[in-house]
């Protein structure tokens, strides 16, 4: 227990420097944001007001306080292009993101354990090499590429899905393909490196020594023991994700955070980027924590030391 | 008392209305429009984009309007107006039968109500400023008022506004979404929310909108401009990446592009014979220019200037945005009144360049570098003005940096020797040539700040610019845009920009959609004008 303390006392001053560092970078930006909310008539009085009234003429630290404390009441601040509650805007949207990234970890799982234990049961041979290529170009292809490709043959072309959007399953397969490819290339590579390394221990020799039939010693005793590090990767791999949506949701329409991050990059809308930011943040510490947390579960032999 | 009705103009109006409305013209139908950018917001005192301008003006009525399509200005919620002799004070005598889209009849009070709140500093507005001409526009800036003291309404139906200086801009300035009419207690009900709750008077209501997803307008049937809008509903998909939108709209599923043809796609649609008859061409009240910062060396030397202005190649640079706008000779566009036809500009001339460069002190040409937004295709353009200068021995280095940066750089006084305005400035707010003056080549923009990025001020113009913005006798217009094309003139003579191309603009629509061609390039309303386009019968 006392290890669980320490760790989320650990993500809570991750988070807290993470809150530091966000507002500090986007401080030094050269953007004045006044000067935008203000628009291009306002009189160097107008431009005063609203600076006095953000409260954006106090010194850095009075600033970051100030917006360190309305966080800590859950308050993240106004939209300065929308004019809307930065909460409410993330809420709306964290659904969709939700839902297109759990959508992505199952095309990955799905594809990507399967090639892998493919590739590694047919090591050497060509089906492995032909798989293991597959799995290259899906890690090196842009996710922007990607998607407007997938987007171009099976929904404009073949026309069997929609052209972006969201509301029903249909409109869901596309990006959770796209989203899920990157991780369906790791998760093949690494499924079958992992597998590979199973088959040669000792133990399996042993249980084909025994005369197990082959579908037996692969599901009872290779299975459990070359997904256990996968597992722990899925953790992790929310940061990708969260990097993954910015790109995926831009392309097909979806309506997530990821596309209210990009917006509002591209308007220097400075509290919502802090939001999405902090948002992904969390995402990410919790994602580590849960896979330090659930590893020692599936596997005894891991202990949680203080 | 100089007075003039308008109902002769809006006799002429009807007239020329009724052979259209015997035509296909009818009402219903929904269409569809997307956009890459969630709407900002629809508070007719905030909302300063291309994306929601002609969505407030579709929600919202000022005392003043446009013809459609047209930037000739006509009564909105004003029926008739009088201007005072001296042109300071304004009556304005509102309209019978004009309800809110909460059901409540807009009274006087509620123009008064609307001009003191997007005054007021609380409200943030960014058009504030645009109001400067009223009378207490200064006591409520400084937080000294809650209302403009030069506002108000003797009774329900009359508006009476006093101006501190005759400002022949001001109708247009009513016409401005900023001096839209809202109804005190839907703000008041709705705070900091207005924006995505408005109530307004326009043609249509807000009926749903879902952030990130879309935003859905439906016809007001209680709309004061008989028999207007003539769709039943448009729905703005939101997300839609624009080379999407394309795809969508040649598969039938979207009606109007909102962030116009992706420029990789142009000359494809244009190409086609097909794609290219449902694309409508119009100006607009855009120039696109290179400042050089006249407070740093070496652009403080007016021959260097000049230099610069006969070394870029403008035809060349036109081709780089596919031919999407003409060649520039001056600051204003060709479409805004008071453009000098006779002004021929400075030729394309390396050669002559050069020589006046040498003349200048500077044989050997000189190190600068110059500013630009970071996205397609500005950049590629930065370039094109690169080599330009190169040809005459001027090295530029390009700065490519985002919007917001480049808008800052330019608002300090010894950071940009050159910007290219792409992407950023200058299209015109109203159609008028004082707009494209003050802010951008007069004193009052030259500050910290400011959007006079080439810092040049000229106090004989700037007087100039007064006197001419004082005549605000209609009879006398020609007299002022005579007095505003001189000012142009005198700004090239000193050369504190380039001016290199007018954009025009191109709207592409689907198959069914109708309505004149002048309805979907509406100078005043972009992308369309919502209200008065439709769809042919099924």
């Amino acid at each position: 227990m006392a290890y669980i303390a320490k760790r989320l006392l650990f993500s809570a001053l991750i988070l807290v420097g993470v809150s530091f560092i966000t507002f500090a970078l986007l401080y030094l930006l050269p953007a004045d944001p006044v000067r935008q909310i203000a628009g291009r008539s306002a009189t160097a009085q107008t431009v005063e007001n609203i600076r006095h009234q953000l409260g954006l003429d106090q010194p850095f630290f009075v600033q970051y306080a100030r917006y360190f404390w309305s966080l800590v009441q859950g308050d993240l601040g106004r939209s300065y292009v929308q004019r809307a509650e930065v909460s409410s805007l993330i809420a709306a949207r964290l659904p969709a993101s939700l839902l297109l990234m759990a959508a992505g970890i199952v095309v990955e799982l799905v594809f990507g354990l399967t090639l892998g234990i493919v590739a590694a049961l047919r090591r050497g041979t060509a089906t492995d090499q032909a798989l293991m290529i597959t799995s290259f170009t899906a890690v090196s292809a842009p996710q922007f590429v990607v998607g407007l490709l997938l987007l171009y043959v099976f929904a404009v072309e073949l026309g069997w899905f929609p052209i972006g959007g969201y509301g029903t399953f249909a409109h869901l397969v596309l990006p959770a393909v796209t989203l899920g490819v990157l991780g369906m290339g790791w998760y093949s590579r690494m499924m079958r490196s992992s597998m590979i390394e199973v088959l040669r221990q000792d133990y399996i020799r042993t249980a084909r020594a025994k005369g197990l039939p082959r579908l037996t010693i692969f599901v009872r005793h290779a299975m459990p023991n070359a997904i256990l590090p996968i597992i722990a990767m899925i953790g992790i791999d929310i940061g990708l994700f969260m990097s993954g949506i910015v790109v995926v949701e831009s392309v097909f329409g979806w309506p997530g955070i990821g596309q209210l991050a990009w917006q509002a990059i591209q308007r220097v809308d400075i509290p919502i980027i802090m939001g999405v930011t902090l948002v992904s943040a969390c995402a990410i510490v919790l994602g580590n924590l849960l896979a330090d947390l659930v590893t020692p579960l599936i596997d005894p032999r891991i202990k949680l030391r203080d | 008392m100089l007075k003039r009705t308008l109902q002769a103009a809006l006799i002429v109006g009807v007239a020329l209305a009724v052979p259209m409305g015997a035509m296909a013209q009818q009402q219903g139908g929904s269409i569809v429009i997307t956009y890459k950018d969630d709407v900002a917001t629809l508070d007719p005192a905030i909302g300063y984009d291309w994306q929601n301008w002609s969505m407030i003006k579709s929600l919202f009525d000022g005392l003043m309007d446009y013809e459609p399509g047209t930037t000739e200005l006509r009564p909105g919620l004003a029926e008739s107006y009088e201007i005072s002799d001296d042109g300071l004070t304004y009556t304005f005598h509102l309209r019978d039968g004009v309800t809110f889209h909460n059901g409540r009849g807009l009274v006087a009070g509620d123009v008064v109500y609307s001009l003191n709140r997007v005054t007021n500093p609380v409200t943030q507005s960014p058009g504030a400023g645009f109001f400067d001409s009223i009378e207490g526009f200064e006591a409520i800036t400084a937080g000294d008022a809650d209302a403009l003291s030069g506002v108000s309404a003797p009774d329900d139906k009359t508006v009476v506004i006093k101006l501190n200086r005759p400002d022949a801009t001001f109708l247009h300035k009513m016409a401005l979404n900023f001096a839209s009419v809202v109804p005190e207690e839907a703000v008041a009900e709705s705070g900091a929310d207005f924006g995505r709750e408005p109530v307004g008077t326009g043609a249509f209501k807000l009926e749903e909108w879902r952030s990130g997803l879309r935003v859905v307008f439906t016809r007001n049937e209680d709309y004061w401009r008989e028999g207007l809008p003539y769709l039943d509903q448009i729905v703005f998909e939101i997300g839609m990446e624009p080379i999407v939108a394309l795809l969508r709209l040649q598969n039938g599923e979207v009606d109007i592009p909102g962030d116009q043809i992706p420029p990789a796609k142009f000359l494809e649609v244009m190409g086609n014979p097909e794609t290219a008859s449902r694309v409508v061409e119009g100006g607009q009240l855009h120039t696109g220019y290179i400042t050089m910062n006249v407070e740093m060396a070496p652009f403080d030397n007016v021959d260097v200037r000049r230099a610069v202005n006969m070394a870029i190649n403008k035809d060349r640079i036109t081709q780089i945005i596919n031919g999407r706008g003409v060649p520039a000779n001056q600051p204003l566009p060709p479409s805004m009144p008071g453009y000098s036809q006779t002004y021929e500009g400075y030729a394309y001339d390396p050669a002559a360049a050069i020589d006046l460069l040498a003349e200048a002190g500077f044989p050997d040409g000189f190190e600068t570098e110059l500013y630009v937004m970071n996205t397609d295709p500005q950049p590629r353009i930065a370039q094109a003005i690169q080599n330009d200068l190169a040809k005459i021995g001027i090295k530029a280095d390009i700065k490519s940096l985002a919007q917001a940066n480049v808008i800052a750089a330019g608002g300090e006084k010894d950071q940009a020797p050159m910007i290219w305005s792409g992407g950023m400035a200058w299209i015109a707010d109203f159609p008028d040539p004082s707009n494209f003056y003050a802010p951008i080549l007069g004193c009052a923009g030259a500050v910290p700040g400011g959007w006079n990025w080439s810092w040049y001020c000229n106090e004989e113009l700037d007087a100039l610019a007064t006197k001419a913005d004082s005549i605000t006798d209609p009879a006398a217009q020609e007299e002022r845009m005579k007095l505003w094309e001189e000012i142009y003139v005198k700004v090239m003579d000193d050369a504190p920009w380039v001016p290199v191309f007018n954009e025009n603009r191109y709207t592409m629509k689907s198959e069914r959609m109708d309505g004149a061609d002048n309805l979907y390039v509406d100078p005043v309303h972009i992308p369309i004008n919502y209200d008065y386009v439709y769809v042919k019968p099924e």
